[in-house]
């Protein structure tokens, strides 16, 4: 048990029961979702799905952002290679013949495959760039995030262009209906996503683990106390990659028609406000984040449309009959990343080791800052 | 010379970031997407002076363009200022992720702000300057090369900003302390520079250069729309990292490089290989050469 779960339950006495309960309710909660929702008539499973598919992408993000403190703004990216991986495996329009003569890779085979693909994308993506200092990573990934889709939609004898990919194959398990039923998805969403949660909450604490942080915080230091810079941040960086592949696949299946829109720099700098909202590096902070934003994003503006386009036929208003509040979507997000940056830029479940970091050097900051201004005035006068 | 004049506005951005980055070594996320804002103030001005559609106008309105221009100018000076007063300068002291999405943050409340304003759809921009080009007319060549009144006004408009850039920087008190505070905040701070004006400055040179494209772009270009920000900034960004960024020569210059290779990959590969060719050069430009074009080792920096 514990060697398993080591990192999870390293804490003490009360911390450790509330942990041990806190993460056995979620879990129930999660496993219970489909019976509930039936019960209370939600008809959220078509909201829920994708949701939790949101949150493997951020699980996967936060080894790149959160652990190893690289910043990717491309991840979408690999999603989508991930997904186009899955579709030209088991579609029928597939580019490679012999899945489109009627030999579609099993799903699951295919989802490893995809995984592997995106993985292998980071390192090539990774191995020269990652060399460079943060702000450049991240404009090389956002450009990168640009090119993948531009390349899909171009070469359309491969990908079908802007058409988009359908179908693509189902998993097949005896017995279970994937074709026809939302709930087998959704329990295969949630199996991968507590394996991911296991992963990345092990290799946080791991040596791998230790080293990301430790670069995170100084890498001249850590790299003087002899870890290889430049191969700690590729396997974080691939290890997220893959992790975006293997839901892009997922999400292709799912969804059975995949096309270049569906994966524009609007998701990677989603799945980044999820795990910046949650805190950077703290597993439970990433999943609330993306609960919180995806719940807001799939179920809260429709309820406020569906509002105000009440409150607007009441007094026979057409503007706010035909507003719709998810337009401004990007404007709400903005005001949040900013607001969020300048008030408690750790996230609203912080891992106490960003916490301190983050604090430190503020204080640190401002006692620099006190000190030249005394040394400032001591000048004038 | 698609290439050239494109090039021209690619710079004008490309030296808002490369000041800003110079000074506080802050990608500003939210340049392009001012630059976009831009064009709609230079087209809403243009409406209200009555010029919004050019049926009906004989010759160019010359005041008319001028007065956009200026409004463009003091408006994304303005806000740039603002921006960096509300959403960068409390987080100087901060870890660098943190201004860097909170810059994220600001781009995206700019195309909301666009998107609220003029609509989802591409709009026209008037289309005010004489249709007139030097090769054929001139010289009675007919060839794919033109040179056309359109891109004499770009390069008339933006070699002139250039230079006065340049010379505000070299010669003026305020430069001055703007290369100091780039070169060493602390000790420019230690000698009495107020570094927050200078910052602030800078983030007001960047927005009036940004400013002024938005009119020659739209006037070029004769369209604009709410995504416009995030294309433009993003190859302006390219072409201040080519140049070396943080230099300001070599943001000219990449800007102008920049414009020629995406008239090359548009000539010889198509339209819609554009973007793919520009950022395909960044990745390449950074991996071979950081530093860029003009710029010195930074060593750690880079």
């Amino acid at each position: 048990m514990r060697q398993t779960l080591g990192w999870w339950y390293t804490a003490t006495g009360a911390a450790r029961e509330r942990r041990v309960w806190g993460t056995g309710a979620v879990i129930l909660l999660a496993l219970l979702f489909p019976l509930i929702n039936g019960w209370l008539h939600l008809g959220w499973e078509a909201k829920v799905i994708p949701i939790a598919l949101f949150i493997i992408l951020a699980l996967g993000l936060n080894v790149v952002v959160g652990f190893a403190g690289l910043l990717d703004l491309g991840y979408a990216a690999f999603f989508a290679i991930g997904a186009y991986t899955m579709a030209f495996l088991t579609s029928t329009v597939s580019p490679i013949a012999f899945v489109r003569e009627g030999h579609p890779v099993n799903f699951f085979i295919a989802m490893f495959i995809s995984a592997g693909v995106a993985a292998l994308f980071g390192v090539l993506l990774g191995a020269p760039t990652l060399r460079l200092r943060g702000d450049y990573l991240a404009i090389v990934t956002l450009g990168f995030g640009e090119i993948v889709p531009l390349v899909i939609k171009n070469t359309p004898d491969l990908t079908k262009g802007t058409q988009g990919m359908n179908p693509i194959g189902y998993p097949e398990v005896p017995g279970v209906l994937f074709a026809v039923d939302p709930v087998p998805w959704y329990y295969l969403i949630v199996v991968v996503l507590l394996v991911s949660v296991v992963i990345t909450g092990r290799l946080r604490t791991a040596r791998i683990g230790r080293a990301w942080a430790a670069m995170r915080e100084d890498e001249v230091a850590a790299a003087s106390m002899g870890i290889n810079l430049v191969t700690t941040k590729l396997f974080a960086f691939s290890l997220g990659a893959s992790f975006s592949g293997f839901a892009g696949s997922i999400w292709a299946s799912y969804l059975q028609v995949i096309a270049p829109e569906q994966f524009d720099f609007s998701v990677s700098i989603f799945v980044l406000c999820m795990i910046i909202l949650g805190g950077l590096g703290n597993i439970a902070g990433v999943i609330a984040g993306g609960v919180l934003l995806g719940g807001v994003d799939r179920i809260l503006f429709d309820w406020i449309s569906g509002g105000v386009h009440a409150i607007g036929a009441a007094i026979g208003n057409q503007d706010l009959q035909l507003m719709d509040v998810s337009r401004s979507r990007q404007l709400i997000f903005g005001v949040a990343l900013v607001f969020m940056m300048l008030v408690r830029p750790e996230g609203l479940f912080p891992s106490a080791r960003r916490r301190a970091e983050l604090h430190a050097a503020e204080e640190l900051g401002e006692g620099a800052a006190q000190q030249e201004r005394a040394v400032f005035v001591e000048v004038e006068n | 010379m698609i290439g050239i004049t494109n090039g021209a506005f690619i710079a004008l951005i490309a030296l808002g970031y490369t000041l800003v980055y110079g000074i506080i070594e802050l990608i500003n996320f939210a340049h392009g997407d001012l630059f976009m804002l831009g064009t709609f103030v230079c087209l809403t001005t243009l409406t209200v002076l009555g010029f919004g559609t050019e049926v009906g106008v004989a010759g160019t309105p010359w005041w008319a363009l001028l007065i956009a221009m200026v409004a463009a100018m003091i408006f994304c000076g303005g806000l740039n200022m603002l921006a960096e007063r509300i959403a960068y300068k409390p987080l100087r002291r901060a870890p660098r992720l943190a201004p860097l999405i909170s810059a994220i943050g600001v781009s995206f409340i700019f195309v909301n702000i666009g998107l609220f304003w003029q609509g989802p759809t591409p709009r026209r921009f008037p289309d005010l300057l004489p249709q007139y080009d030097f090769v054929s007319q001139l010289f009675g060549l007919h060839t794919l090369v033109r040179f056309t009144f359109k891109d004499l006004f770009v390069l008339a408009l933006a070699i002139p900003l250039m230079l006065g850039l340049a010379w505000v920087i070299q010669n003026t008190r305020m430069g001055k302390a703007m290369r100091a505070v780039a070169q060493d905040t602390e000790m420019a701070l230690q000698m009495g520079i107020d570094v927050d004006r200078v910052i602030s400055f800078t983030f007001l040179l960047g927005g009036l250069l940004a400013g002024a494209a938005a009119l020659m772009y739209g006037l070029y270009n004769n369209n604009t729309v709410f995504t416009l920000g995030f294309t433009a900034g993003l190859k302006a960004f390219t072409a201040a990292v080519l140049g070396g960024i943080g230099n300001v020569t070599g943001a000219a210059l990449g800007g102008f490089v920049l414009g020629l290779l995406a008239a090359l990959t548009v000539t010889y590969a198509g339209g819609q290989w554009e973007n793919v060719g520009v950022f395909s050069l960044l990745v390449i430009i950074l991996v071979f050469k950081p530093t860029g074009l003009l710029g010195q080792a930074l060593g750690d920096r880079a």
